[in-house]
């Protein structure tokens, strides 16, 4: 409370010109429901800000969206408000980066719990080694950092029952962690929080070869699902770059998307049952293996997608589709985003059902990725295009889906839709091929830093979007565009040498406003996580979030799985 | 069916040397069954002015191979015939040296660069071998093998697919050639080695030492 006065000043007189002359009770007052606990007396501006610390530049955010979406007329002030003090806010908002503020409702951990958990988990259970925690702490992006001093390390379901059980008991905050390759910061602690890595659970449990059905742990990695799969003659229904780290629970939990959602569809439809481990610890086991079971809610399907806040997946049992011995890979260039719909359209029709992924790549992409990966050349080197289309087939009959593919893209160059492509000869060109739209993450960490936004948006629109953010950025940055067309997902990535909030200040909240005016999503498969925990209003109704809110109350009564994620977050003082 | 890596690091260079004006026609030559004609469109859509498809449907071992590329050498009277090492499917890197044999011809295998000079009728090839690399100048006309550091093979892009399409495949027999495909070879077994066997990992020096002593016998 004491370091507020500056502040204070500032806001106050920022409050002043964000709201006017209006009478602002109203207004507050929905607020306060809708984003559970922000403030928690509608009363008095001065006191809205009360316990904020660093927390009341998000909350003038807030306001300013949602005034936005009730369409109040306070617009004429905004534009005076952009010049005085919301501006200082907003920069405040980029270097910031929505760092939260503790929940001083979570105990810490102490020799008693350590000793505990020991005598539940064994020795090799419990790591406090700082090396591992310093891994375990940071994520993929290097962009955050949480302080966790332990990290657990359970081998079967009992055990994280018996972790969770205990940790609800003490409110210790935990972090479920899989293979730690989230891109927005859900799989590491804000602060302190307990790690509860599940690499060690990585048991397959059952193949049923006539159904497809798998049952494993939710450690196992999905690459080794993949190979593991391989041999029995068929493949997993989800395929992302990460493979090679990520684990099946994380995947579950983050409800992944990947390369060949066109073809396999969503986790939601793959996924046949779950074994979960709710807050106080209790097992919940759905792993059914069952096609088609209508009894009751299917409850496993709000896990699936929960980012760790609602429970910690233990088992998943999946459906897993055949592995069709002809694969087609084939690279194309064509020169305007409209060619780029119009043979994707074609694609669906023509190819049909064995189309398997339909990526696309601009050429600031093919750029980064041949200038930063080695062993990687152009296919099609002899022009410049200006994007790149990677489409590929699976079928059951290779003299059958050749013909069919190489008669579809005859007939794109032919119709002037395609202006050059390759067809992949053998599997060392195929995988040349997806190495290039597969690198492009890795080619954007190595070239400094990247600003990373995963959009899903009306197909006709998605590139609008990239040539306003390379008009508005200018040369302050490179505007790299690639994704899944298919699916109708943009990553739209915005790399630069060092992370700058004068660039950050240009993309947000901009990006997401142009995306919410679309009816888009702020985040079509990488999930909220930390990164976008208060951005949900952008692509999801005040009732809803309002909804989700009470079931995660539900679930989780003292927050302690995954805090200060996913959802808007609660006042502390709201829980009691 | 793809063609053999190796043949299509040969086939790269044949169209390089044709770029840079070096060689006046590219002609690739396949032995075997129908299927070869599709490789052969490859090879055309990469570069190559025309095809002989050599159908034979049954198994090939190396020296007839060379016996029936010997009378296409006579037929047609190149000035270099380049190929790739050898076969992945057999791995037996004879071909190459057998045409080379039979036609009385210098050759230059496992070629990490080939230097043509068209005025002395010689060409520089850099072979790897163990100890490294070795440069010998041969007499054209002359047989070259092709090692993977030659060169990039180029993709056949579809637009040179489609004109493909319009190049030539002129089929033959062996008998046309009037070659006998015999063998004094017969496959008699052929077996996997076997399964490694997984490794343990073990949680703490003890159970290593535990492990050395009581099961692997070493200490």
């Amino acid at each position: 409370m004491e370091n507020l006065t500056s502040v204070h000043r500032l806001l106050k007189h920022s409050s002043r010109n964000l709201f006017g002359r209006r009478s602002n009770r109203k207004i507050f007052t929905s607020i306060r429901s809708l984003s559970s606990g922000l403030i928690c007396k509608p009363v008095q501006i001065s006191e809205h800000f009360k316990q904020v610390n660093c927390f009341q530049r998000q909350i003038v955010s807030v306001h300013v969206g949602f005034i936005r979406s009730f369409g109040v007329g306070i617009s004429a002030s905004l534009p005076r408000v952009q010049g005085n003090g919301f501006r200082i806010h907003h920069r405040n908002l980029a270097s910031m980066a929505s760092i939260p503020i503790k929940n001083q409702s979570f105990a810490t951990v102490n020799s008693d719990d350590i000793s505990y958990f020991k005598k539940i988990l064994g020795e090799r259970g419990v790591v406090q080694d700082e090396e591992k925690l310093d891994d375990a702490n940071t994520d993929w992006m290097r962009k955050h950092k949480g302080s966790s001093k332990l990290m657990l390390q359970p081998k079967d379901t009992q055990e994280v029952s018996q972790i969770l059980d205990y940790c609800n008991s003490k409110c210790l905050a935990v972090v479920p962690q899989g293979g730690n390759t989230g891109l927005v910061g859900g799989s590491v602690p804000v602060f302190d929080e307990v790690i509860i890595n599940l690499g060690l659970m990585n048991n397959i449990i059952s193949f049923d070869k006539v159904s497809g059905i798998l049952v494993c742990e939710a450690g196992c990695i999905l690459e080794n699902l993949i190979s593991f799969l391989d041999n029995e003659g068929h493949i997993m229904p989800l395929d992302l770059g990460a493979k090679g780290s990520c684990q099946i629970g994380g995947n579950v939990s983050t409800n992944a998307g990947g390369l060949r959602l066109i073809r396999y569809g969503s986790l939601h439809g793959s996924v046949l049952g779950l074994e979960v481990v709710l807050a106080n610890g209790t097992v919940l086991d759905m792993l059914g293996t069952l096609r088609k079971d209508n009894t009751g809610y299917d409850l496993k399907h709000l896990f699936i997608g929960s980012e760790g806040s609602l429970g910690i997946v233990t088992k998943v049992s999946i459906l897993t589709p055949p592995k069709l011995s002809s694969v087609n890979l084939a690279f194309l260039a064509c020169d305007d985003y409209s060619s780029c719909q119009k043979i994707l359209s074609e694609a669906k029709r023509k190819l049909g059902e064995i189309l398997s992924a339909f990526e696309f790549l601009d050429k600031y992409a093919m750029d980064l990725v041949l200038k930063h990966l080695d062993g990687l050349r152009d296919p099609l080197p002899s022009s410049k295009h200006n994007f790149y289309i990677l489409i590929e087939t699976t079928g059951s009959t290779e003299s059958h889906d050749k013909e069919k593919l190489e008669a579809f893209l005859i007939h794109s160059i032919e119709s002037g839709m395609l202006t050059d492509g390759v067809l992949a000869q053998d599997i060392n060109q195929a995988s040349s091929f997806w190495r290039i739209r597969e690198g492009v993450p890795e080619a954007l960490m190595k070239a400094g830093a990247v600003y990373k936004y995963d959009l899903s948006l009306p197909p006709e629109k998605m590139y609008d979007l990239v040539e306003e953010m390379r008009g508005r950025l200018g040369t302050a940055a490179n505007v790299v565009a690639y994704g899944h067309l298919g699916d109708g997902n943009l990553h739209l990535n915005i790399s630069t040498q060092q992370y700058d909030d004068s660039v950050l200040s240009k993309i947000e909240p901009f990006v997401y406003e142009w995306t919410s005016k679309q009816r888009g999503s702020i985040s079509a498969e990488h999930g909220l996580g930390l990164m976008k925990a208060n951005k949900i209003h952008y692509s999801k109704s005040a009732e809803t979030v309002q909804v989700m809110t009470i079931i995660k109350k539900l679930l989780d009564p003292k927050g302690i799985l995954n805090p200060y994620k996913v959802l808007p977050m609660n006042d502390p003082k709201n829980e009691a | 069916m793809s063609m053999n890596p190796f043949c299509e690091i040969a086939l790269e260079e044949a169209l390089r040397l044709k770029e840079s004006g070096r060689a006046s026609e590219v002609v690739a030559v396949s032995i075997g069954p129908a299927q070869c004609a599709e490789t052969l469109r490859t090879g055309l859509a990469m570069g190559a002015d025309r095809a002989i498809h050599v159908e034979y449907p049954g198994t090939l071992y190396p020296l007839s191979v060379a016996k029936i590329l010997r009378a296409i050498v006579d037929a047609e009277k190149p000035g270099l015939v380049i190929l790739g090492k050898q076969a992945i499917d057999d791995d037996c890197n004879q071909t190459g040296q057998m045409i080379a044999g039979l036609l009385k011809w210098p050759q230059g295998t496992f070629a990490s660069k080939v230097v043509l000079d068209e005025e002395n009728k010689v060409a520089t090839v850099d072979r790897e071998v163990d100890g490294g690399l070795e440069t010998l100048c041969l007499d054209l006309p002359a047989v070259i093998t092709t090692d993977l550091r030659l060169n990039q093979p180029r993709y056949a892009t579809l637009p040179n697919i489609m004109k493909a399409k319009s190049k030539v495949i002129k089929k033959v027999t062996p008998q046309d050639l009037n070659v006998q495909i015999r063998s004094d070879l017969e496959v008699v077994q052929v077996t996997e080695p076997p399964k490694r066997k997984a490794g343990v990992i073990l949680s703490s020096v003890d159970e290593l030492i535990d492990k050395l002593k009581n099961e692997a016998h070493v200490i």
